[in-house]
């Protein structure tokens, strides 16, 4: 058991290394291929006035022309103890984790990220426990009434939610729950939980449940179809025959088993929203890292865009490996293998 | 239909176990499947029944049905199964369920995919045991225990945290014994209980389960494709085709004397190590009927060798399930009784002991179809 988790994290540390190097290979590998020279990587650090010299002290001082690896190097190391820019009027220091400084803003990235992480965070969570509940629980009884008019009902809602983009029902909530009724938040609003836990929620209920609805649609499906696969096993028989009440056949015996595989897509969806979800954000105007994300790719700004995928490949890592070891306590058969 | 028919004992008393004409239809939309149709038996505490039958012929929904595992929205049951002087079909579920595991129950053919992957044997023991007994999670891990050693599991203490996929085969098949046993069940019914089980594990199983009933003076239900075990262990045995019986009686008449050609059939195609070994299997040439379409008339008749002696009738009446002998055997035949015996003793008895080959010739060498390993369509 223990030698698995250690292999496990091993594993998911060899993976963002990969990552680590993809990213830095994308801006700033295949740039050069492309012609890119280190005077121009150090021109966007400058205003557009500046002319060739001050370029190239910037990419002398910046390091753009060591060799890649070095230049590799000095990146990750920077995240892992910080490092000191040197701009000529000074020395920054920037502490670890360090994704350098956003072009435009000169502002940390790791600050950054850090900022919007909470909005993003609430969202997720608010969103992953309405659409986990919701889904498995509409899930399981389209299951054990298969055929019925709720299945039919159900399973045609989750079509529905599945298809919809959250930009088109985001938008709907938007108008008429937020401006025709006047129920919800108009959106761009987002208040911390901790300064107010009312406002809080009254802020993020509609992107919850945007989000939440096309999540939910999915789980139905994945449910009902473990679910009823779950309910032809032998050892429901077996539980049956037991004189087992039938509700803890479905409960303990089915849906235990039915769980399992539903556990991994959680943890991966959730993983993966947490680092960002784009365009719930953008549709409710929420600064988290999606919204961040976007505004960074638009703008063209390499350290916060590198920052913002490291950021995103730590959280999908991280909950694929939570994922693992979650598998091993569920499902006895995992831990010998 | 109502007379309780058995091959042992006098017909007016009340058995232990009776069925009486239970039928088990599941309306699809290609059609009603029938998949028990009109099945009448009875079996005393303390006996052996052997059902046996190709798959698909009822066998396993039968026992389901005495179970009461069957969906309710689903399934159309009639007829009339007394245990021990309660009758189960009309009985509401709640009735049924208090009944199942505790007084009737079922050990099931695989082992590793009957028990549940996620929680130990030990669990699941003691969850069979503490659904009709109020006691401490203590008492009934001792009982769980006590039980595995019963069965004989070595290390029983131990290997009660184990789960399923840490047990051998035979050893599951030992531990789902063990769960069926755990609360004295009268009725036990064992469906192809040794068919997942390599050879020398069967002969242990077998011999475990012949123990067991005695030790506990339970009835047992057997359902088998295989008559060697039910040579082993059956008092009575049953053959069903196409979702009825078409021959009941004990285990010596079926043995000595069967009068269905399709027993005939079975009884061709089992491996026999008492006899010299002279020819080829002789495999009962085309497949079971689907339940959805059974053949008209006699169900057997499109298999069935001796099928121009009947004068037609066999595909255009069903037959009757009459009485032949003295002994309470009954057949399912259109061929009258004096027929069927000489067919059995002139044509059919000496090809099977290895004496020569004569009506059996026109039973081709088709693909056999028996079932070794096709599943239970349950």
């Amino acid at each position: 058991m223990v030698t698995f988790f250690i292999r496990r994290t091993i594993g998911a540390a060899l993976m963002l290394f990969v990552v680590s190097i993809s990213t830095f290979l994308i801006f700033f590998g295949l740039p050069r291929l492309a012609g890119a020279t280190p005077e121009t990587f150090a021109a966007r650090y400058l205003s557009r006035t500046a002319d060739a010299h001050a370029q190239q002290v910037f990419a002398e001082k910046l390091g753009f022309y060591d060799p890649l690896w070095l230049q590799y190097w000095n990146w990750i190391k920077a995240v892992f103890v910080g490092t000191d820019y040197d701009y000529g009027t000074g020395i920054e220091h920037c502490a670890a984790p360090c994704f350098g400084y956003s072009f435009r803003t000169n502002h940390a990235v790791w600050d950054d990220l850090v900022d919007r992480l909470p909005v993003t965070v609430s969202l997720t969570v608010g969103a992953s426990i309405l659409w986990l509940l919701t889904g498995v629980a509409v899930g399981v009884l389209s299951a054990l009434r298969k055929g019925s008019f709720f299945d039919r009902a159900a399973m045609t809602g989750a079509l529905a939610g599945v298809s919809l983009p959250p930009y088109f029902t985001g938008l709907m909530f938007l108008y008429f729950f937020s401006y025709q009724f006047d129920l919800t938040a108009p959106g761009g609003t987002y208040v911390n939980f901790t300064d107010d836990p009312g406002e809080w929620a009254y802020s993020l209920i509609l992107p919850w449940i945007t989000l939440a609805m096309l999540n939910a649609a999915a789980y139905a499906r994945f449910t009902r179809a473990g679910m009823l696969d779950t309910m032809g096993e032998d050892f429901i028989r077996t539980a049956r025959a037991k004189g087992l009440h039938e509700r803890v056949v479905v409960t303990k015996h089915g849906l235990r088993a039915a769980l399992t595989p539903i556990i991994t897509i959680f943890g991966l969806d959730v993983g993966l929203l947490l680092g960002g979800a784009i365009l719930t954000e953008s549709t409710f105007g929420l600064k988290g890292l999606g919204y961040f994300a976007i505004d960074a790719i638009n703008k063209q700004d390499f350290p916060q865009i590198m920052g913002v995928t490291m950021f995103a490949a730590f959280f999908v890592v991280v909950a694929n490996l939570i994922v693992d070891m979650l598998y091993a306590v569920v499902d006895p058969r995992v831990r010998l293998s | 239909m109502n007379t309780v028919i058995s091959p042992r004992q006098d017909p007016t008393a009340r058995s232990f176990l009776e069925l009486r004409d239970l039928k088990i239809h599941f309306p699809t939309d290609d059609g009603v499947v029938k998949s028990v149709d009109g099945l009448t038996f009875s079996l005393e505490r303390g006996k052996t029944l052997g059902i046996v039958g190709e798959s698909g012929s009822g066998k396993s929904v039968s026992s389901l049905g005495i179970l009461g595992i069957y969906h309710r929205g689903n399934a159309k049951v009639s007829g009339e199964i007394w245990l021990d002087g309660q009758e189960l079909v009309g009985a509401s579920p709640e009735t049924v369920r208090g009944l199942r595991g505790k007084r009737m129950a079922m050990i099931f053919q695989d082992p590793l995919s009957a028990m549940h992957p996620y929680y130990t044997v030990g669990d699941q023991i003691i969850e069979a045991y503490r659904v009709h007994h109020k006691v401490s999670k203590k008492v009934a891990r001792k009982h769980a225990i006590d039980l595995l050693a019963r069965v004989g599991i070595p290390q029983p203490d131990r290997r009660v945290d184990d789960y399923p996929h840490q047990f051998s085969g035979g050893m599951r098949q030992r531990a789902m014994i063990a769960m069926a046993l755990s609360c004295d069940p009268e009725l036990l019914i064992a469906d192809e209980p040794t068919t997942a089980l390599d050879v020398t594990v069967q002969a242990q199983i077998l011999d475990l389960m012949r123990d067991l009933q005695q030790e506990f003076n339970s009835a047992l239900i057997i359902i088998t494709h295989d008559l060697g075990v039910t040579a082993e262990l059956a008092d009575d045995v049953l053959v069903m085709y196409g979702g009825k019986c078409i021959e009941y009686g004990t285990a010596t008449e079926i043995f000595e004397n069967p009068e269905h050609p399709y027993t005939w059939g079975l009884l061709g195609s089992m491996p026999r190590l008492d006899q010299p070994v002279t020819e080829r299997l002789l495999p009962i040439k085309g497949t079971p009927p689907s339940l959805i379409n059974v053949p008209s008339g006699c169900a057997f008749h499109p298999r069935c060798a001796f099928d121009g002696r009947t004068d037609g009738a066999s595909d255009t009446v069903v037959p009757e399930l009459q009485l032949t002998g003295t002994s309470g055997h009954r057949v399912r035949c259109h061929m009258p009784a004096h027929v069927r015996q000489q067919i059995w003793l002139n044509e059919i008895k000496p090809t099977l002991e290895g004496t020569g080959g004569l009506a059996v010739a026109d039973m081709s060498a088709l693909p056999s179809a028996s079932e070794e390993h096709s599943e239970e369509t349950a």
